[in-house]
């Protein structure tokens, strides 16, 4: 049966994901003084894929994908991102890696003395110097359509929902056309609705931009609607890994104390 | 179906290492009390470091200087032209029983001036300015860390210290002295105001009285000291609010560091410059 189930999983998966290992981790350590936060963390993000991970509040998630962009540094063990070990580059292969990123943070991260078409072309005009005033106007625009927002470039991020800023810090993050796209908590604090619709977005993201993304939550409706696999923390360590059917049958404790 | 694989957790490994955790806890906490001060002199060494590079990198962001020069301007003038007026006039009143002993209340505006010049405007200003600026430079960026805000500039690969810090601490280098103009100029109408209390002298006269008793020598060294004032200022406000901790607390911690490490140091710097200047000059 095992097997069986094995030769009919791999055809599809090979189509589906080119065998290209976009993020590579091997035994990743980090503490904070004497807080051990990640014992030894292994994961590999293939192309083209969404690979959840799940995990307790306070387990290290956002620990965890701070350190694959390098905001912070990780005690022991190798990041190697897009091809290069993130964790020796320096100054501009960091940023040439950087820009190919886009980070949606879980607070948002709106910068809140700046307006939101501010917000939106920082990046842009930092980044893609020679682009025309227009080019960057229709970019702003394009993104903006995408997650499904208008008529807000003037105002300040104070003045928006929480939604409406989930947005527009996504919008933000996808302006430079990134090739991997990480999300830490995109759902925490929505209503169930504007969830729902978040995670659409997610799915929408990848399919127009074929971007591969890590998804850190603990919102299974999230994970419903955008894991192709899963991976669970647990005290620093990779607990379980699969796809949302096996987490969904599974019998641990555990993990069907996060899927009742 | 297949079953999950759960991986199994590294119980037992912990158990045995206990011991040598303990001791290696111990440690660490003994390291980190010898260390907390040396290596903040060190990080803050790093972080001019960072800022000297980064000022003379290309691209530099002259709409946020400009910014930033307008927002110190303004936040301070105010306080500012009233806080040097009022120097002027106590300073006027205070020194005046003790010229009059002498006989020698004609000296008093070109006493007043040479003190304002000297002392009392840069170290009143930069005092000031510290609370006003150095508090709103640690409480914004410290905001601005905790909501990953900085974080988020990062990893959209545009350098934090060069948006934010360099723009800071050149706008404070360059407009402690223009602010400090101000304060000597008010300190002045504030001391005419103050001669005429218990005299009767035209501003032109006075001004002809302490300007003649003023030297370069007594201007330039002070005018030195106070662009050195504004970078302490812009530094420190910077430092303390980039190196914030997590937690809504920490944006006040790092306003009121920044203030009260900044003050210290304007003294210190005070202090060298007024040794280097009396050996030298
Ligand atoms: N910069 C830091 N300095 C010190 N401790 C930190 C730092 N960042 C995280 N920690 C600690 O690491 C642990 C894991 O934090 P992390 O933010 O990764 O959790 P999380 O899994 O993302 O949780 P949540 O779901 O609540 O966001 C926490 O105990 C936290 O206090
Ligand atoms: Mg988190």
């Amino acid at each position: 049966m095992k097997n069986e189930k094995e030769t009919s999983l791999d055809p599809i998966s090979e189509e589906k994901f080119t065998s290209e290992v976009l993020i590579e981790i091997k035994n990743l350590k980090k503490s904070f003084g004497r807080l051990e936060v990640l014992k030894d963390i292994s994961l590999k993000l293939h192309n083209g894929e969404n690979l959840v991970v799940l995990g307790k509040s306070g387990s290290g998630k956002s620990v965890l994908i701070k350190c694959i962009v390098r905001l912070l540094n990780p005690d022991s063990g190798t990041i190697n991102l897009l091809g290069k070990k993130i964790n020796i580059v320096k100054g501009k292969e960091l940023s040439e890696i950087r820009k190919k990123i886009g980070f949606l943070f879980q607070s948002g991260a709106l910068y809140d003395s700046m307006t939101v078409k501010q917000n939106l072309e920082f990046p842009l005009v930092r980044i893609k110097r020679d682009m025309k005033e227009e080019e960057i106007n229709n970019k702003i625009k394009e993104v903006l359509e995408n997650v499904g927002l208008a008529d807000v470039l003037e105002k300040m991020p104070s003045e928006l929902s929480g939604g409406m800023r989930k947005r527009i810090s996504l919008a933000r993050s996808i302006i430079l056309d990134p090739v991997i796209m990480l999300y830490d908590e995109p759902t925490t604090g929505l209503d169930p609705v504007t969830s729902d619709e978040i995670s659409e977005l997610i799915n929408t993201v990848q399919k127009k931009y074929k971007t591969s993304s890590i998804i850190i939550t603990h919102d299974i409706a999230c994970v419903r609607i955008t894991a192709d696999r899963i991976i669970m923390m647990h005290e620093g360590y990779i607990y379980a890994e699969g796809t949302l059917d096996e987490f969904e049958a599974s019998d641990d404790p555990l993990i069907m104390s996060f899927f009742k | 179906m297949k079953k999950l694989k759960i991986i199994n957790l590294k119980k037992a490994q912990s158990l045995a290492t206990a011991r040598s955790i303990k001791l290696s806890e111990d440690t660490l906490d003994q390291k980190e009390r010898a260390n907390t001060f040396l290596t903040e002199v060190g990080d803050l060494a790093l972080f001019i470091k960072q800022i000297i590079k980064e000022t003379f990198s290309r691209n530099f962001e002259f709409k946020e200087f400009l910014r930033q020069c307008y927002e110190i301007g303004n936040k301070s003038l105010p306080l500012i032209v009233i806080t040097g007026t009022i120097m002027g006039l106590v300073l006027t009143i205070q020194s005046r029983p003790a010229m009059a002993k002498f006989g020698a209340v004609t000296m008093l505006p070109g006493m007043v001036a040479v003190s304002l010049i000297r002392e009392i405007g840069p170290i009143i200003t930069a005092l000031i300015c510290a609370g006003k600026i150095g508090s709103g430079m640690g409480a914004e960026l410290g905001s601005m860390k905790v909501t990953e805000q900085i974080d988020a500039m990062e990893v959209s690969a545009t350098n934090p210290i060069r948006y934010l810090v360099v723009t800071r601490v050149l706008a404070a280098t360059l407009m402690l002295p223009i602010l400090v103009l101000f304060a000597d100029a008010f300190g002045f109408l504030g001391s005419w105001i103050g001669v005429n209390i218990k005299g009767d002298v035209s501003l032109v006269l006075y001004i002809f009285q302490a300007f003649g008793s003023i030297t370069f020598l007594d201007f330039f060294p002070a005018l030195i000291k106070t662009f050195l004032f504004g970078a302490v200022i812009g530094i420190v406000g910077c430092y303390k609010g980039f190196t914030a901790g997590r937690g809504t607390e920490s944006v006040g911690k790092a306003a009121n560091a920044a203030v009260v490490l900044s003050s210290l140091l304007i003294i210190i710097v005070d202090m060298i410059a007024v040794q280097i200047t009396d050996m030298w000059l």
